[in-house]
């Protein structure tokens, strides 16, 4: 991570990105919390196995939208979703026919304050799939191993499994957390400030593994940090009061915005 | 001439105020020390008397028979110019034997004149073990429609006034007086449904009157299980229920059981409860001597603090009965120790498996 001065953001250039296809489509998405509106018709497109960076000032909606999507906001009391739609592989998330538990095995989440369970390591990692039934020893050892090693945490774990996940740092305990949710192996990893609570190097590891896991993960990550955004996301959707001001190529948000709002914004004139 | 007034601002301040601080001060510690006499006093009276019935100085220190065995009838008679005190069966026993021996010395049958003392022989083993019966079955039972009910208004109900409402009924139900418990259990379980006097009866009277405490402990421990929890284990795909069951109830089960087994641990003590729904004066057979299964949910039993009732009041007062009710009480006192200990040392024991 090289550093760089708060206002300066170097977006890296573009990444040889191939061809992209769409798998998550929000149409005219509007949402409230009983009588206080949140989202106002949202439209957005995002893509498969790509990054994308929500941002924005404090309470425009970014972890509201992110819960919506995989129905998290389904478990606070009085939310209304007042028009529009949210579809992954074109099938409306909120349709009768979809289970919420279906849809949350296949869209995992990582919250802002790590929440590893005070069990070990190991049971930590395999606890979607004990959910499941998944009960072969031999198998749920390969998923520790796979997934610790896709969180970029085994080596530093892999004598202490079965130790408490709460003994461990703060960043190898958000790495744990992402290693639990890739262990179900979700399409869609939905990540809310992962590093708001982590250090200058923690924060690094986390957005290298990132970086790793968009090879396979459909990834959605709100954050805070310009800088952040701009090294790991692909694109860039810009949020304020509620309604979606920008969206477009991580560069052109923060070297060429079409909007003066999303430029005040990124070049830290508010917000 | 007066002392001079020193000029610095932490000059001493007047002497009355340092008067009434000191006075209130010294009120409050001899309030203090009131209670402690007076807890020590109650104490080491049971203690002191009690230790007197229940140990011994001989081998093996502790007084045997008055743990393991029935309460009898003391028979205190004069033979042949001794004073002897024995037990109903003992005292059968030495009669027949003197009558045998005089017989066959060819001497006309001995008179025995006695003095009989109810239950002041023999010991209070039944009574142990109707109140180990019943702790048992009705900590079960509160525990499991406790912590039911607990999981479903705090993890489950909406925040209703409906909801309010229960809670602030459950609330109200702890400071209803025993006594009518009693009756209620009396009512419903003993005349109502037919139990009779029964443990049964006395199991769910006393499971209701723990019910209150039981539930809202459950529901301090369910909310000090932080959120992240729980919706890390929903957003893994997780149902509500796995959920609870899984990652919310191990880590609220230490705080569960120590209020709750010390609730029961003081519910245990109530007279007033079981004296219409679960207890005898007096019973012959131990609970397990039944003939069916079933009898044994529809027997009543002897309890402790029921005998102690019966001990103190419903006889006539001696030198004898005082053996029995210290006793009795320095057993009971015991068991409801050595219950919360063990509720403490179980919390202790779960809080070094879950830390967060
Ligand atoms: N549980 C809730 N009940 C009622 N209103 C809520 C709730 N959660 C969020 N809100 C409101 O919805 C709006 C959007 O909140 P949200 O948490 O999505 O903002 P955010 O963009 O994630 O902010 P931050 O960057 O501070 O995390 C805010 O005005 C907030 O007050
Ligand atoms: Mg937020």
């Amino acid at each position: 991570m090289e550093p760089s001065a708060p206002l300066a953001i170097r977006v890296p250039a573009p990444r040889d990105v191939g061809a992209t296809s769409t798998i998550i489509e929000i149409e005219d998405f509007n949402f409230s919390y009983g009588a206080k509106q949140a989202l106002f018709d949202v439209n957005l497109k995002l893509d498969a196995r790509r990054v994308t960076a929500f941002i924005g000032p404090s309470g425009c909606g970014k972890t509201t939208l992110l819960r919506c999507l995989n129905r998290m906001n389904d478990l606070i009391d009085g939310t209304v979703i007042n028009g529009g739609r949210i579809r992954i592989h074109g099938v409306d998330i909120n349709g009768p026919e979809v289970d919420a538990i279906e849809l949350r095995k296949r869209v995992g989440m990582v919250f802002q304050k790590s929440n590893p369970f005070p069990k070990s390591i190991y049971e930590n990692v395999i606890y979607g799939l004990r959910i499941q039934g998944v009960g072969s020893k031999s198998r749920l050892d390969e998923i520790v191993e796979k997934s610790l090693r896709g969180a970029a945490l085994w080596d530093e774990v892999k004598d202490r499994l079965h130790e408490s996940g709460v003994g461990l740092s703060g960043g190898q305990q958000q790495r744990l957390c992402i290693a639990r949710a890739i262990a179900v192996q979700p399409e869609v990893i939905l990540m809310d400030e992962p590093c708001s609570a982590l250090d200058p190097i923690a924060t690094a590891k986390v957005e290298e593994l990132i970086h790793d896991l968009k090879k396979d993960y459909t990834i959605i990550i709100v954050t805070h940090s310009m800088q952040q955004a701009a090294r790991v996301s692909d694109k860039t959707a810009f949020f304020y009061l509620g309604r979606l001001v920008e969206y477009d190529d991580t560069q052109t948000i923060f070297m060429n915005p079409a909007n003066p709002q999303t430029e005040a914004y990124v070049s830290g004139r508010f917000g | 001439m007066p002392a001079p007034v020193p000029n610095h601002p932490f000059v001493t301040r007047s002497s009355r105020g340092r008067l009434i601080e000191g006075a209130v001060f010294w009120l409050m510690r001899l309030a203090t020390y009131f209670v402690l006499v007076c807890g020590l006093c109650v104490l080491g009276d049971i203690f002191l008397k009690g230790g007197r019935t229940v140990f011994q100085a001989e081998f093996p220190y502790v007084n045997v028979p008055f743990l393991t065995q029935a309460p009898e009838t003391l028979y205190v008679f004069e033979h042949e110019g001794q004073k002897m005190q024995l037990g109903d069966r003992d005292f059968r026993a030495f009669r027949e034997a003197a009558t045998a021996k005089a017989k066959a010395a060819g001497q006309p049958a001995p008179q025995f004149r006695t003095e009989s003392y109810v239950y002041s022989a023999g010991g209070i083993w039944p009574c142990i073990v109707g109140t180990v019966l019943l702790v048992v079955g009705s900590m079960s039972i509160a525990l499991i429609l406790g912590v039911a009910s607990a999981i479903y208004l705090n993890e489950y109900a909406k925040d209703t006034p409906g909801v309010r409402a229960i809670r602030l009924a459950i609330l109200n139900l702890a400071g209803v007086p025993s006594i009518v418990f009693g009756l209620f259990g009396f009512g419903l379980f003993v005349i109502f449904l037919d139990w009779n006097v029964s443990l049964l009866a006395g199991w769910f009277t006393l499971a209701f009157m723990v019910l209150p405490v039981v539930i809202t402990a459950s529901e301090e421990a369910l909310k000090a299980v932080p959120k992240g929890f729980r919706e890390g284990s929903l957003a893994l795909g997780a149902t509500k229920w796995q959920t609870i069951r899984k990652n919310v109830l191990p880590y609220a089960l230490p705080g569960i059981l120590t209020s709750s087994i010390l609730g029961i641990a003081r519910v245990a003590g109530e007279t007033a409860p079981i004296m219409f729904t679960a207890a005898y004066v007096v019973r012959d057979k131990l609970p397990w001597e039944v003939e069916k299964v079933s009898d044994f949910f529809f027997q009543g039993v002897m309890a402790l603090p029921y005998h102690i009732y019966v001990v103190s009041s419903k006889i006539p007062q001696n030198e004898y009965t005082a053996r029995v009710q210290y006793g009795t009480a320095f057993v009971f006192l015991f068991i409801v120790a050595v219950i919360a200990l063990s509720s403490i040392l179980l919390r202790n024991h779960l809080r070094r498996r879950y830390q967060w």
